[in-house]
């Protein structure tokens, strides 16, 4: 075992972790640990834009940018978040652009901006071009780009150290003064464990859509971040939303940005019916994307799917110019003809909803500081990204704004990380803090072997979450769902790997991530059957409409201590949050 | 060694059924730990339809030996994790179908060329990394920083698009031959990343960058085999990129 020694300990090397990377080295000691190498993460995959109010093309302004969002979120955004998150777009745009990226430009070469579904002018009057983008691989220029300057910034990466264990000074739920001192990672190509002792933590390790079958998420999005903390107490926050992203490719999951439709595309039915006109009579197919996942799922439901199995439904972009199409989303139809076989320019493309992203998280304030219950923080921990819940993404987020949450809330928790370092000592770290995952690993890798496999256990959970807890829930489904988990929670505890060895060890690392996707599911079917209204992308058959009477709160999750009895058989107990409503009073949503 | 997994089919098989096939993947084996050379090890599975390569070691990770060690992470082309030599030719595993292949025999599988195999498929990329870092990837700007952003004209960011899109995969590198023989040559995805920044308008650092891939690790190593265009799962024109930096190293200037 080796120890290591930093102000500050940033977990995870996506556009969040990078980002706040850059803050924080230029003020303290700062080590990114990652389980990817940095260029591997999954901000890359993210194609159409990063919106922000810069108005370089028509009238727009911030404030517009903050209503989109939070009526976007179905009202559970937290609306001082939300205004500083539009607010400080504008600079987080162009902060970007300075860095070097490289953003499609308008005739007079400044930042060109596009359509999005749920952005609009004047309080939803109608669409407007607010989204700064790079052709359809906007996400691959942050990823790089936020890479380049860590590069030129000299920043300390631990490249391929999964982080497994977070370490503090006590429990924080009973201890007032806990803080955080650390984290335990295992190094993939020796196996050996290090310790890194941390004045600052900050947990920029995206989401978990692993925990569905198909999903637009990589393989090792498996959730490692909110699981470890959960299982050490500190609560996790409105897990049960979960964005399940409209066009996905058929069958694959894999993403077709929204910014197809931005550029003028179509969803069509079997009767090839443009849809959506039913849906949403004023923003049609860029409404946001719970309406429009819904509309899809609900097309085939009623038999105008298409395709053999009526199961899909199509995007249609034969009417845009070919050169139009090569210039503004050339990797997406690409992404088509490999995987598909289909020819964008003339034939539509099969496309069905695809788990896409987290809405929940690990809650935090608007400086990135980790809450250990409604109101108090941890000193010393930070989340931003996918990884945490500000909120400013409430029941469903706007495409674009994840682009754009991680360069803001992820530079704030750089430099609020930073600047907690500067003022305190390294915290003390008791002998032993390693014991907990030195024993995790080798419990799994000592069982006998079994006939049951990791990758079917996955494979179960995948499905049952699929057929549950996905577009559309109901009592009854959600409790299929937990009954489901339960049962692979048990076939966990016996699961044996195959691979003994000590240098990288996937097949072991693959045992643990699954241990974190079970935690996490059995928390998005729990708080999927408590919410009993229907709200952004939480759907329940059974209460189909929005109840601001009884759910307008966030939902906080606890482990229990000992003792104590958790939720439905669960070791988790339920909490409220209130949301922060400051300009906005909900009403009801219309597109 | 020879091993079989057998799917069952889906219960709710219909008439639209995707067609399944068995294919057999001849894997380079290697384990320093083991203190044996690499070797071949042969797995047969049964794949479906649109199924990639990498689906394919999936199956025998999942289902038949869970040693078998390979990088992957977003399996559609873009993280740049799974590349890997396929059939002798150098591609990400995520985008190559399995019915592109001649499946009739055996589907050789080996790691990259030119870096240390760690195990199995997995190469240690540090060196490849090193040289990226070596030619400066970042934008250097010189002048008073504006308020707004720094304008360019659309014809000006076209210029260096095509570089723009490279995913540091190393599929390029590890395919140029000058680059298997020669441990200190910077390789195609250093002279590309290069490129990108050499031929923004918004960048002030050409001059340097252009000195560094003059010295004796630099472009003129390059003995324009096309290797790495052909590899590179990006279609970026890797080897039109080097020429245009050759270029600008004659001229002395951009």
């Amino acid at each position: 075992m080796q120890t290591h020694d930093y102000d500050v300990v940033i977990v995870g090397a996506g556009g969040a972790g990078m980002r706040a990377a850059l803050e924080a080295s230029k003020r303290a000691r700062t080590a990114v640990v990652t389980k990817l190498y940095p260029t591997r993460s999954h901000t890359g995959a993210a194609q159409g834009g990063m919106c922000a109010a810069l108005a370089n093309v028509e009238e727009d302004n911030w404030e517009w940018h903050t209503y989109d969002t939070v009526k976007g979120g179905d009202y559970l955004v937290d609306q001082d978040a939300a205004e500083v998150m539009a607010k400080e777009a504008i600079d987080a745009v162009l902060d970007l652009e300075k860095m070097g990226l490289p953003f499609n430009r308008t005739p007079e070469g400044k930042i060109d901006q596009r359509r999005f579904g749920g952005h609009t002018r004047e309080h939803g009057e109608a669409p407007v071009r607010r989204a700064c983008y790079a052709a359809d691989r906007t996400g691959h220029m942050i990823l790089q780009t936020l890479y380049q300057n860590c590069v030129k910034q000299q920043v300390e990466f631990f490249n391929e150290y999964y982080v497994l264990d977070v370490l503090m000074t006590g429990d924080p739920r009973t201890d007032e003064g806990v803080r955080a001192s650390g984290v335990v990672t295992y190094e993939l190509a020796t196996g050996e464990i290090h310790v890194f002792r941390a004045k600052s933590v900050v947990f920029a390790s995206g989401g978990f859509g692993k925990v569905f079958k198909t999903t637009s998420n990589a393989h090792t999005l498996t959730g490692d971040g909110p699981a470890m903390v959960l299982r050490r107490g500190i609560p996790l926050e409105d897990m049960e939303f979960f964005q399940f992203h409209p066009t996905g490719l058929a069958g694959l999951g894999i993403l077709l940005s929204e910014a197809a439709r931005g550029e003028g595309a179509i969803l069509r039915n079997s009767n090839m019916e443009r849809f959506m006109e039913r849906y949403a009579p004023t923003l049609k197919d860029l409404a946001p994307r719970d309406v429009v996942a819904r509309a899809m799922a609900n097309e085939v439901r009623e038999g105008r799917g298409c395709g053999p199995n009526k199961d899909y439904v199509l995007l249609d972009l034969t009417h845009l110019e070919p050169a139009h199409i090569d210039a503004k989303l050339p990797d997406i139809t690409e992404f088509a003809r490999t995987y598909l076989g289909v020819e964008p320019y003339t034939e539509p493309v099969p496309v069905f909803p695809t788990a896409h992203y987290a809405m929940g998280g690990i809650p935090t304030n608007i400086r990135g500081e980790v809450l250990r219950n409604a109101e108090d923080v941890i000193p010393g921990m930070y989340a931003a990204g996918e990884v945490a819940c500000v909120s400013v993404h409430g029941g469903n987020r706007l495409g674009t704004n994840s682009l754009l949450d991680i360069n803001v809330f992820g530079r704030r928790a750089g430099i609020a990380a930073a600047e907690h370092a500067a003022t305190v000592e390294s915290p003390e770290l008791p002998e032993g803090v390693e014991i907990p995952t030195v024993e995790l690993l080798q419990r799994l890798r000592d069982r006998p072997a079994t006939e049951d496999r990791v990758a079917d256990i996955r494979r179960d959970l995948q499905e049952t979450m699929d057929a549950n807890v996905q577009v559309f829930r109901t009592e009854e489904t959600c409790r299929k769902a937990l009954a489901d988990i339960e049962a692979l929670k048990k076939r966990y505890e016996t699961v044996a790997v195959q691979d003994k060895g000590l240098r990288y060890n996937l097949d072991l690392l693959e045992a643990v991530e699954l241990g974190f996707l079970l935690d996490l599911a059995e928390t998005v079917a729990l708080g999927a059957l408590y919410r009993k209204e229907s709200r952004g992308g939480h759907f329940r058959e059974d209460f189909d409409k929005r109840d601001d009477v009884n759910f307008l709160h966030h939902t906080m999750y606890y482990r229990t201590l000992e003792g104590e009895e958790g939720a439905e058989g669960t070791s988790i107990r339920l909490g409220t949050k209130p949301v922060v409503i400051t300009r906005y009073e909900p009403k009801e949503r219309t597109f | 060694m020879t091993a079989v997994a057998e799917k069952t089919p889906a219960p709710e098989a219909s008439a639209a059924e995707i067609p399944s096939f068995e294919v057999t993947l001849r894997i380079n084996r290697f384990d320093p730990d083991s203190g044996k050379d690499s070797s071949w090890e042969d797995f047969t599975v049964t794949m479906h339809g649109t199924d990639r390569v990498l689906d394919a070691l999936h199956e025998i990770k999942w289902h038949l030996d869970g040693s078998l060690s390979f990088r992957r992470s977003c399996a559609h082309g873009v993280c740049g994790s799974d590349a890997m030599r396929i059939n002798g030719r150098n591609r990400l595993a995520c985008k190559t179908l399995l019915k592109d292949l001649d499946i009739s025999k055996p589907i050789l599988v080996e790691p990259i060329k030119g870096l240390p195999v760690e195990k199995d498929l997995i190469v240690d990329m540090d060196p490849f990394f090193e040289s990226y870092r070596e030619i400066m990837p970042f934008l250097v700007a010189k002048g008073q920083e504006p308020s707004r952003e720094r304008l360019q004209s659309a014809e000006e960011r076209e210029r260096f698009d095509d570089t723009t899109k490279c995913i540091l995969c190393a599929a390029c590198t590890s395919s140029c031959p000058v680059f298997w023989t020669d441990g200190q040559y910077f390789g195609p995805a250093a002279i590309v990343n290069a490129h990108r920044f050499i031929f923004d308008s918004r960048d002030d650092a050409g001059e340097q960058r252009l000195e560094i891939l003059n010295s004796k690790e630099g472009v003129w190593r390059c003995r324009t085999t096309f290797n790495c265009s052909e590899a590179c799962p990006r279609g970026i024109q890797v080897t039109k990129a080097i020429a245009e930096v050759k270029q600008a190293v004659i001229r002395g200037r951009i």
